[in-house]
């Protein structure tokens, strides 16, 4: 891989590994089971160049903002290299978003330039445009011929001859700003600098090392800050393949194993658990006699690989298995929630190394990793090189709020000092979580010092903002806590929801409360719905203004309450 | 060729019976993730459903912005 601490901007890094790997391949495009396109690293800067061309001409460089609003493709690629080759700060948007959220986020990055897939922009333009933008500049990929653009040139159009000028940053440059919380409340775009990136990167490849040779299957959103690390900076600067495949329906992920020999794939727990969920109900229908060979291999392999993967052995004793998996997968990377310590180990036991982390965008993606020597799956690894991680305030048990240092941090919130200051306090970065190290340096996450909760599927929940559908509930007084606030565990298992309820003075939770509760409760999208319920007959602790005192009361109830049996299954 | 209400009732049918809610329960202009109870990633196996039913290719992205059974319908009608 390239020498990263020879360079100054990512720019920089990126156009020498075009060079350097010129002949391998770089991007593969997929589509179910088509392959539109495929391209090596020489082809990759044929296609970036007329872009930074064209943008230059137009005066973009130096550190102006464009953001980019696509699926996974190579089109998000291509963007991102040439407003890095032109000095520019990336502002990457989820398109998972609503049309009216993309345009708050545009609006506050204060993006020149917005690059934008057809579908994505024609939902904005519907639904109101850009209101407060600065927009000078859309660029839009995949518009049908004739189709009305509102103003936007085509992708097509955007094309100019000539070898466009590079201009370089320092380390301190942003280079991206990165909108870590999506829905509702204030917007908070990370903004990160090249050093982030670099450093970053060489601590993530000192642990799992990319070569030509490698090919990542890329599903979590480019936009999300573990895929631009994993899915484009890593792969690239190490002469990797990566794989993007237009749909992310599992029959073809499954598919695109094989087809493409991937050979290490990012997701979120959420998927890792629907995987999982796959090969049990495969097993399951296996004749008696095979069931029963497959158990006694994966205990010969558990034992082999006790200390340390070893995957040709483990490829051996379970061909069938890594058959489906296209058989040259090396490693999935899990991370953007918790996840449950049973799924890691049944992938392990296959000989599926599964590395879990622990991470926010604030940090610049990772913060600690799995380094499987050997795996622990009830951590989420050790603190990553050059990282710090401090427990801030332990209690009697090691407990306390971790804090992270180093040259991976962002530099601040755009457009935010109070909020930055709050956030980070002399270096360290406050993350909210509770953890604490044990004798080998590993990490256990417990509850959150905020209350919310990560779902499996990499999405903040603030409870407070589930508890409108809840107004107007025949009772005195409700709150929806996240357990873990209440009752600080080591997670364990998935995160849950619950609400807390305050009968009327005299009243009972009756049946007739808990069928609307239920109700309410299912008209709620499922990663918000709450999974249980805690009677609590007394007033709930409240502020001058009448406002609940959530951790007053979230203490009361973790020092009197029993979980097992306070909380009752809704 | 069908009509919109021809398209929107063969996805109801389709929904109610593939995730058992009841039919009468469901009209056009529900949202269908709230209504079936259903996340991302089921919504896609729906949509893989109703591409056999409609022998069409529909995009991911085609649900992008889609909550209700109505918009799904038009979206799947332009491509019949």
């Amino acid at each position: 891989m390239l020498d990263l601490r020879r360079y100054a901007s990512l720019g920089s890094a990126l156009r020498d590994a075009l060079e350097r790997w010129s002949d391998e391949i770089c991007l593969v495009e997929a589509d179910r089971d088509r392959e539109p396109q495929r391209l090596t690293y020489r082809q990759f800067r044929e296609r970036a160049f007329p872009l930074c061309r064209f943008m230059q001409e137009r005066g973009f460089g130096d550190g102006d903002r464009a953001a980019v609003l696509m699926t996974n493709q190579s089109k998000w690629l291509i963007s991102a290299y040439a407003i890095l080759h032109r000095g520019g700060v990336i502002v990457p948007l989820d398109y998972k978003l609503s049309a009216v959220e993309q345009a708050q986020l545009l609006a506050h990055g204060r993006a020149k330039w917005l690059i934008v897939e057809y579908h994505l922009w024609r939902a904005i333009a519907q639904s109101g445009g850009i209101p407060g933008s600065a927009l000078t500049h859309v660029l839009v990929t995949e518009a049908p011929a004739n189709a009305e653009l509102a103003g936007a040139l085509p992708w097509e159009a955007c094309q100019a001859k000539g070898e466009p000028g590079f201009v370089d940053r320092t380390r301190a440059d942003a280079a991206s700003i990165v909108y870590s919380s999506g829905t509702g409340g204030r917007p908070k775009g990370c903004v990160l600098t090249h050093d982030n990136y670099l450093e970053q990167c060489r601590s993530l490849t000192s642990l799992f090392p990319f070569r030509p040779g490698v090919r990542y299957l890329s599903i979590l959103p480019t936009n999300h800050a573990i895929d631009f690390m994993v899915g484009f900076i890593g792969p690239f600067v190490c002469g990797a393949t990566v794989v993007h495949l237009r749909t992310l329906r599992p029959e073809f992920i499954r598919e695109a194993f094989s087809r493409h020999r991937i050979t290490h794939m990012s997701l979120v727990p959420l998927v890792l658990k629907n995987l999982e969920k796959g090969l049990r109900t495969r097993f399951a229908a296996l004749p008696a006699h095979r069931r029963a060979l497959l158990r006694l291999l994966v205990g010969l392999n558990r034992r082999l690989t006790r200390r340390r993967p070893r995957l040709a052995l483990s490829r051996l004793l379970l061909r069938d298995v890594h058959r489906a998996f296209g058989g040259e997968l090396e490693a999935l990377f899990v991370g953007g929630a918790f996840t449950e310590p049973s799924t890691l180990q049944f992938f392990y036991d296959l000989g599926i190394p599964v590395a879990n982390g622990y991470g926010l965008t604030e940090a610049g993606t990772a913060v600690t990793l799995n380094d499987l020597n050997p795996f622990r799956s009830d951590t989420v690894g050790k603190t990553l090189p050059g990282t710090g991680v401090r427990i801030l305030e332990p209690d009697a048990e090691g407990v306390g709020e971790i804090a992270v240092h180093g040259r991976t941090v962002m530099s601040h919130y755009l457009n935010d000092p109070e909020l930055t200051a709050e956030t980070i306090r002399d270096g360290w970065l406050l993350t909210g979580d509770l953890g604490r190290f044990d004798d080998s340096g590993h990490l256990q996450l417990f509850g959150r010092k905020k209350n919310m909760i990560v779902t499996e599927g990499g999405k903040n929940v603030y409870p407070e903002d589930i508890e409108t559908a809840f107004e107007s509930l025949p009772v005195k007084e409700f709150s929806v806590f996240a357990a873990n606030y209440i009752w600080r565990v080591q997670l364990s298992t998935a995160e849950q929801l619950i609400i807390v309820l305050h009968p009327d003075s005299g009243g009972e939770v009756g049946e007739k409360l808990l069928e609307d509760l239920a109700a309410r409760n299912r008209r709620l999208p499922d990663f918000k719905r709450v999974s249980g319920y805690v009677v609590w007959k007394e007033d709930f602790p409240r502020t001058a203004s009448l406002k609940i005192k959530r951790q007053a009361l979230a203490e009361l109830m973790g020092r009197r309450l029993d979980r097992a049996e306070a909380v009752r299954p809704l | 060729m069908r009509t919109l209400e021809q398209v929107m009732d063969e996805i109801l049918d389709l929904a109610a019976n593939h995730f058992t809610v009841p039919r009468n329960e469901l009209s056009y202009d529900d949202d269908f993730f709230k209504k079936l109870g259903i996340d991302s990633l089921q919504a896609l196996d729906l949509l893989t459903r109703l591409e056999q039913r409609f022998g069409v290719e529909l995009p991911d992205y085609e649900l992008q912005g889609v909550t209700d059974f109505r918009a799904l319908a038009e979206r799947i009608k332009a491509r019949i």
